[in-house]
């Protein structure tokens, strides 16, 4: 077991170094690079105004060698400006050149300086991660529950008539991503103009313009029903069709297993069955599915904070790579990076403790 | 003049698809006429739910062919006055003999709605289903040998497969569909690569099964290889002196994009079921035989692995879909004026709460097409198991 986990962790932190590398050089591709240096030193500037900014920036060097810097298992640039004054990547402007570290990356807790918002990587990282934190627990307990509950009991007869109404239904929800119901949320239960809204406020049944509240912003702050429940819906169902039929698909092998038929021969009722025998077995593939899909809720992240302007992780990210913010949005794909590898390996050794069956050697 | 009521929009966009309907009443007569000759696509006209699917399916594929007849104006077209129109409502002043009415409404700069959406489904197929082809040609030719062979080969790939993996979809799209990767020609480069499997998977399946029969085998190899490398020339360099292949550079750019977000999915399958196969008696037999390792992964392994495949490939369209209606959301598609679902529905969703038709017509083309796709996959995988 120790063999096998360390070994995960290795191929982990060989396709985290891989995988940053391929985002830092994909930001750091020379077009990129001049596009910052004319956001940063002015628009207007010549050719080889860019090309002094750059090498008086460190971004001379080699891309590996930059990698290293970021990373903070290189040295620091360190350069002299026209003007005589020593500058370097961990040199803060007006501190003491010889009391600046060495070392300033990744590694040491240095992210680096977001260019659109103008504060530190690390704390618009940590303060979106908070807010969408919230929003990804919200959808894990509404989405994991149903998902489970409808595919166990589509999966307990199958064929039945419960079991055709609820695989139509998780075939319509994975046939829907997350623009497409959101549109279709927004339009029907959060617009003045169509849907339920104009209906119930024509009746005198609601006070405010529209049943639930088209943006997410106020959320941020104050996080209630009415102004949290589209998004968290949008993002859930199309994932709970996925996780429902796996379930299902899992219920069903276990449900023709020899032991459920001994059970039921032996006399025990279907209801203890399900709940006592099949239930345990027929829950460990859907573990796997639901820590996998981990991956897929960033991706549903990102559209949802964008469509209900929630500035959480995935507004941030869609910020930071529309503005050309090298720095945040590298701290955005570390994040996101550790985040799908960490759920990778997590699902990786809970499948193993779940099911006895597997042995690992 | 009046605008068009509910029930008369439904009666004129019905009209509108007169070819559709025709071409669908056609594929049906004539595919359940002949459905026992037809193997496993005849077969999926005894499941109801595989017709339904193949119904929605072939609906938006006529519609994408006859595209030009059904639009009832230009898609790019702005008529002026008739900003956010809604549905069934009248042009201000209709040309002489033109459609003169927004069957589904007009847009914030007053393009047709239904127009665009029909000529959305033209946009959509014709890469969804190129690129998910692609994108098999590759994991084909890349999971049989690491599926046969094993070792170091299977090492290498598979980790490779699973960094493209862990790669959070859309992160990889900021990152590869943008003007300045354009610039600096990594899509041609991508495509250089990406481009290549197919031929290869061509060269080979051809190669070794003519191999024993020199002269065949040349003819055939020969006209193959001539057509692969034109085609190779237009699409991955935009080189192609007869203008018969090319993409546009943000074409380019998409197509590869979504190919390679999908090529390590279909690796993965494909070395699973590889490595279940080869177990098998025939190919034992095979290999007793002394035939090649290719005649065996191409010739007895991947006929029988294809229920499997042909399912998942229903349901990679869809998927492929999905990403190019995310792609269009976030505003990297192919044009900003293109008509294509994704890109129509970001461009509605500025104005949603208060102008929802815009985004509402291609959001819900979007999701029929998928469903259609999901419907079918599930019909074809019942008739596939019942063999």
């Amino acid at each position: 077991m120790l063999k096998f986990v360390i070994k995960r962790l290795f191929v982990m932190l060989l396709t985290a170094f891989a995988l940053t590398f391929i985002v830092f050089w994909l930001t750091n591709l020379p077009p990129n690079l001049e596009k910052l240096a004319k956001s940063e030193a002015g628009t207007r500037i010549s050719d080889a105004e860019v090309e002094t900014w750059l090498s008086e920036n460190g971004y001379d060097s080699s891309p590996l060698n930059r990698y290293g810097q970021w990373l903070g298992l290189l040295p620091g640039w360190t350069d002299t400006a026209q003007n005589g004054t020593p500058t370097g990547r961990c040199l803060e402007p007006g501190t003491d050149p010889a009391a600046a570290p060495r070392f300033c990356g990744l590694l040491q807790g240095d992210w680096g300086q977001s260019t659109v918002f103008k504060v530190p990587v690390s704390q618009v990282i940590a303060r979106s991660l908070s807010l969408t934190g919230w929003l990804m627990f919200a959808v894990m307990a509404v989405m994991v529950p149903t998902a489970l509950f409808l595919g166990v009991l589509s999966g307990m007869r199958e064929g039945s008539r419960t079991d055709r109404v609820l695989s139509s239904f998780s075939i319509a929800s994975t046939a829907t991503p997350e623009y497409v119901s959101g549109v279709v949320f927004i339009a029907l239960l959060a617009s003045p103009m169509t849907g339920l809204s104009p209906l119930l406020a024509g009746a005198g049944w609601i006070e405010t313009k529209t049943l639930f509240m088209g943006t997410a912003t106020s959320a941020m702050d104050d996080i209630n029903f009415w102004n949290f429940a589209l998004p968290v819906m949008t993002i859930a169902l199309y994932g709970i069709g996925y996780i429902a039929r796996m379930t299902r698909a899992s219920m069903t092998e276990v449900m023709t297993a020899q032991y459920i038929r001994t059970a039921r021969l032996k006399g025990v009722g279907f209801r203890q069955v399900v709940m006592r025998h099949a239930l345990r077995n027929a829950l460990i593939a859907p573990f796997t599915v639901i820590m996998l899909q981990f991956p897929w809720l960033l991706n549903g992240v990102v559209i949802v904070e964008t469509l209900y302007n929630y500035k959480g992780f995935g507004w941030t990210l869609v910020q930071a790579a529309g503005n050309n913010d090298i720095e945040l949005l590298l701290g955005c794909s570390v994040v996101a990076v550790v985040l799908v590898l960490i759920t990778q390996l997590i699902s990786d050794i809970g499948y193993v403790f779940l099911n006895p069956r597997i042995r690992l050697s | 003049m009046e605008p068009l009521s509910w029930g008369q929009i439904l009666v004129a966009a019905f009209q509108q698809f007169l070819p559709v309907w025709v071409a669908l009443v056609i594929t049906f007569a004539l595919s359940i006429r002949y459905k026992r000759k037809l193997a496993l696509y005849g077969k999926l006209f005894d499941s109801p739910i595989g017709m339904i699917g193949f119904t929605i399916v072939m609906f938006w594929v006529f519609t994408a062919i006859f595209a030009d007849w059904i639009i009832t104006m230009d898609p790019l077209a702005q008529f002026s006055g008739s900003k956010n129109a809604v549905p069934g409502s009248a042009l201000k002043a209709p040309d002489e003999g033109a459609y003169a009415y927004f069957l589904f409404g007009a847009d914030h700069v007053a393009r047709d709605v239904f127009s665009r959406m029909v000529m959305g489904a033209r946009e959509v197929l014709k890469i969804a289903p190129a690129a998910t082809l692609f994108a098999f040609m590759v994991g084909i030719t890349l999971g049989l040998p690491a599926g046969y062979f094993g070792g170091k080969l299977d090492t290498v790939i598979s980790f490779v497969a699973n960094l493209v993996l862990a790669f959070p979809v859309i992160l990889l799209f900021y990152l590869l569909v943008t003007p300045e990767i354009v610039l600096i020609g990594i899509p041609t480069y991508m495509a250089a690569l990406l481009f290549l499997f197919p031929i290869f998977f061509i060269g080979i399946l051809i190669n070794s099964r003519y191999f024993t029969n020199p002269p065949q085998r040349n003819l055939y190899l020969g006209v193959a290889m001539a057509i692969c490398v034109w085609a190779y020339l237009g699409l991955a360099f935009n080189a192609d002196p007869l203008n018969v292949w090319g993409m546009s550079p943000n074409l380019l750019n998409v197509f590869v994009s979504v190919v390679f977000v999908n090529s390590p999915g279909v690796f993965r399958i494909v070395r699973g079921m590889v490595m279940d196969i080869k177990t098998r008696d025939y190919v034992a037999a095979g290999q007793t035989r002394g035939e090649g390792a290719w005649y065996i992964m191409l010739w007895e392994i991947l006929p029988n692995a294809r229920g499997p495949l042909i399912v998942d490939f229903c349901l990679r369209i869809g998927y492929t879909t999905i990403l190019l209606g995310t792609l269009g959301f976030f505003g990297l598609g192919v044009s900003p004026e293109s008509p294509d679902w994704g890109s129509t529905i970001d461009d509605g969703r500025k104005l949603l709460a208060m102008v929802p038709h815009p985004a509402l017509a291609p959001a819900l083309a979007l999701m029929s097409l998928v469903l259609g796709l999901n419907l079918l996959a599930d019909g074809l995988r019942e008739e596939s198991l019942k063999d």
